[in-house]
């Protein structure tokens, strides 16, 4: 099979942790592009960034909110940084058990950034457009994606597969599965 | 459905430990907006006239300002109003930071406290959950240490914090309320807090706040932050840096203090030092800047970056403001960097840092000139830092001498006596001010400095050029964008105004002029003290983001009040009037209302006279100072009509008001 090469748009918000003032403009615009109707009301409890912030111990860390997580993590780590000691979750985008962020105040349901999707498309999310110390750049980069890499994923499981169980067994199974789409 | 406020307040009686969540009258925010405003309808309506600042009935009212939570930039502010023990008169100390928006978020515009706690305590606002709880163990706590524990102990970590140090516990007379990177420091209202048993206050909301037209208001917000963009790529040219860029003055941002060093005073408010900022001085602030300021930062939703985190080797990190950066230095004849640790120590304790590097000095000044002598120091070190942190100490904890010092150098004066109220010489209305000294009368200045009841310069100047432009075309230039101007008028007052000649200082703007000019000043920041708007976006600045002319659609859209320039202007009139009702009803009078008797070296009193009667007549109050019956009525303000004739206010005697004592003291002047 011929390797198709397709090109694909990555948006990416490029978080300068050192040029964050710490106002929360983030957080309170994108609430209210959130709400519904649009604009109408505003609870940075309720936005999909979060500035994670200890003032006194200088730390500010702009985080976007992820996928949701069942669980959480075995173990936390902490990181030091140029002297400055972070929790693992303050980069963390997860909404988990854990913690309480990315999650609706009231039902308690995760959100997730969609970078401000909508129609029509807004040139930024609105989080780096409010963000006048330039702590958010918002940046869109195109990346080749070959569609042989699928294809490839598949020969290896199956190959995996193979290995574990055997050829025979895995021809069988699949007759079988064949046999039953059909019934 | 209520817009931009949430139409609760929150009822705290501590005596009772009694917790209600009351519902406003949506006609008192049509008629007094919100913040400053509908907190003086509160004081009015339940604060008798004779309730000193200690009494049980006093309140002390935490007002969010109408439109915080909302998306406004920069609307943030937290409106303390309560009975000054200092001035004996309205306090209205205001504080940024992230405390307003919270309370909101929470549910509430107002926390209201009134009665006192017999224990110290402090009170959890979780949504709908209100407790009161114990605070000993905070007992003594440092404001930013307290606000520090509560936020572990609560395993609250985006829990705001409003907290008092030792000065408010011994209730100082210019304690402070610290929140972070704010403070609300004026009036001694964080003496109140202490007196009430209340140690802080922490809130934490997670409720929605809405607003009446988003789509309009989103636009609103939207052309405030371009012009935000727009003035940092472009300062105004012709002014000092400070003046020519938005935010609170650019304090932390900068070393060179050139200009504050050399004009203002040092000491008691006594000596110039024109020659201060030499080289080796540059350098060496500069390495003190760098070596302490961690981060610009910012209050909530606020591009303008006016903090600084401050870390000094070996002492607990603070966030520092403004001008507190070089009052204790220059109070002490000091550095850069004894500036900056004792103002660590100053915020844990909480203090006003106007006020109480002023009265060290003024101690200090008592001391050299044998009116205190070295008994009332007892074991006080021989240097000028040591003196000034062992002062701090003991006024804090109302120790020895520090117990007097405590109250501030009026009443410090009075208890003192032999003569000490000449070295209390820089007050208006009882509370200290900015060490400003300077030669020639300013007549809007005048105005603004003896009519103001925040009793504090830079809250009340702002709009119109502090001083004319030397050349024509410059000041032509000036007035091309300006369109913050509520009337062309004053365009043609700023392009007449010379620095020398005819129409100069102090006769030129004309009275008529000043009054117009200072009654713009004014109000622009009344408004912002209802709203909640920082006067660093605003009414501080000549040519602000936020001006008459769009604020009254903030209101509209925001708040779903219907405002356009005259009604919003005619609503802060009314409440700017019941502020000075309550004033007058504790006994203020046109003889408290005059700037220090040496700020200016040439006075003119006649032409003082002039423009105090003039100004007076233009906001409807009479040759005394006190609100006229018409004007009353007028205001919509009956209810303190009818009061002031049961009282019989309007019977008093009014005195002979040719300020005989500004020229008995002019001798003073020669002090430093």
């Amino acid at each position: 099979m011929q390797a198709e090469k397709k090109k694909k748009v990555i948006k990416t918000i490029r978080i300068d942790v050192d040029k964050c003032n710490g106002c929360r403009a983030c957080e309170v615009i994108c609430s209210s592009f959130h709400a519904s109707p649009k604009y109408s009301s505003n609870n940075p409890a309720r936005s999909r960034i979060r500035v994670i912030r200890d003032p006194i111990a200088d730390i500010y860390v702009p985080v976007y909110a992820g996928e949701y997580a069942v669980a959480e993590c075995a173990g936390r780590d902490k990181y030091t940084i140029d002297g400055k000691e972070y929790d693992e979750c303050a980069f963390c985008r997860a909404s988990c058990p854990s913690r309480s962020e990315f999650k609706e105040p009231d039902s308690g349901l995760p959100l997730k950034c969609d970078m401000c999707s909508s129609d029509p498309t807004l040139e930024q999310p609105l989080c780096v457009q409010w963000c006048l110390a330039d702590a958010l750049i918002y940046e869109e980069r195109e990346e080749e994606v070959s569609e042989e890499t699928t294809v490839d994923e598949l020969e290896m499981g199956l190959d995996a597969l193979a290995n574990k169980y055997g050829l025979n067994k895995l021809n069988e199974l699949l007759a079988k599965m064949t046999a039953s789409k059909k019934g | 459905m209520r817009y931009a406020e949430t139409g609760f307040n929150l009822e705290i009686d501590l005596t009772r430990r009694n917790i209600e969540r009351v519902a406003t009258d949506p006609t008192d925010t049509a008629l007094y907006m919100g913040g400053l405003g509908t907190n003086a309808k509160l004081i009015w309506d339940r604060v008798p006239p004779e309730t000193d600042a200690f009494a049980p009935e006093n309140l002390l009212i935490f007002g969010a300002g109408i439109l915080c939570g909302t998306l406004a930039p920069g609307c943030n502010r937290t409106i303390v109003s309560t009975i000054s023990p200092l001035t004996n008169l309205m306090a209205f100390s205001m504080m940024g930071g992230f405390w307003a928006p919270e309370l909101k978020y929470a549910g509430y515009d107002k926390v209201v406290l009134r009665g006192k706690s017999s224990d110290l305590v402090y009170i959890w606002i979780h949504n709908d959950k209100v407790e009161i709880r114990d605070a000993s163990h905070l007992k003594g706590k440092g404001a930013i240490e307290t606000a520090d524990i509560l936020r572990k102990e609560l395993d609250e970590p985006k829990a705001q914090v409003s907290a008092i140090g030792l000065a408010g516990e011994n209730r100082v007379y210019y304690a402070s309320i610290e929140q972070g990177r704010s403070s609300a420091s004026r009036g001694g209202i964080g003496a109140v807090m202490g007196d009430k048993g209340v140690k802080a206050i922490v809130v934490r909301g997670t409720k929605d706040i809405n607003v009446a037209q988003p789509a309009e208001y989103l636009k609103l917000c939207n052309e405030v932050l371009e012009f935000i963009k727009f003035r940092e790529k472009n300062p105004i040219p012709g002014v000092i840096p400070i003046l020519g860029v938005l935010g609170s003055p650019q304090e932390m941002a900068i070393h060179d203090e050139k200009w504050h060093t050399e004009n203002f005073m040092w000491g008691n408010a006594r000596t110039r030092r024109k020659d201060f900022w030499t080289d080796d001085v540059d350098k060496e602030w500069l390495k003190t800047m760098e070596v302490s300021r961690k981060r610009l930062i910012s209050c909530y939703n606020c591009p303008l970056k006016c903090g600084a985190t401050i870390s000094i080797p070996g002492l607990p990190t603070y966030m520092m403001k403004c001008f507190s950066k070089l009052t204790y230095t220059m109070a002490a004849y000091s550095n850069l960097d004894f500036g900056l640790r004792i103002a660590q120590r100053a915020t844990e304790y909480g203090v006003d840092g106007y006020s109480a590097p002023q009265v060290m000095a003024f101690a200090l000044e008592l001391l050299e000139n044998g009116i205190l002598t070295a008994d009332d120091f007892p074991g006080m070190p021989e240097d000028s830092d040591g003196r000034f942190y062992w002062l701090l100490d003991r006024i804090v904890r109302r120790e020895g001498i520090g117990d007097i010092l405590a109250n501030g150098t009026h009443w410090a004066a009075n208890h003192i006596g032999k003569g000490a109220h000449e070295y209390a010489h820089n007050n208006i209305k009882k509370q200290e001010q900015l060490p400003l000294k300077l030669s020639m009368l300013n007549p809007i200045y005048f105005l603004m400095y003896a009519t103001g009841e925040k009793i504090s310069i830079t809250q009340i100047e702002g709009q119109f050029p502090q001083g004319p432009f030397p050349e024509l075309k410059d000041r032509e230039e000036f007035c091309a964008d300006w369109f913050q101007v509520p009337d062309e008028k004053f365009k043609q007052y700023f392009l007449d105004w010379e620095p020398r000649g005819e129409k100069s200082n102090p006769y030129y703007p004309t009275v008529e002029m000043c009054c117009d000019i200072v009654d713009w000043q004014e109000r622009m920041h009344y408004i912002d003290d209802a709203l909640g708007m920082c006067a660093g976006l605003s009414s501080f600045h000549m040519k602000a983001a936020y001006h008459i002319h769009n604020l009254p659609k903030f209101i509209t859209y925001g708040a779903g009040i219907e405002m356009d320039e005259e009604a919003i202007s005619f609503a802060a009139k009314r409440y700017r009037t019941l502020v000075r009702a309550i004033n007058i009803s504790r006994g203020m009078r046109r003889k408290d209302e005059k700037p220090p008797a040496d700020h200016w070296k040439k006075r003119f009193p006649e032409l003082e006279k002039e423009l105090l009667d003039t100004y007076y007549k233009y906001k409807g109050w009479n040759n005394n100072g006190i609100p006229t019956e018409e004007f009353l009525r007028e205001m919509g303000l009956d209810y303190v009509a009818d009061d002031f004739l049961q009282w019989g206010i309007y019977d008093e005697v009014v005195e002979e008001v040719l300020d005989t004592e500004t020229k008995s003291m002019e001798g003073a002047n020669n002090a430093g």
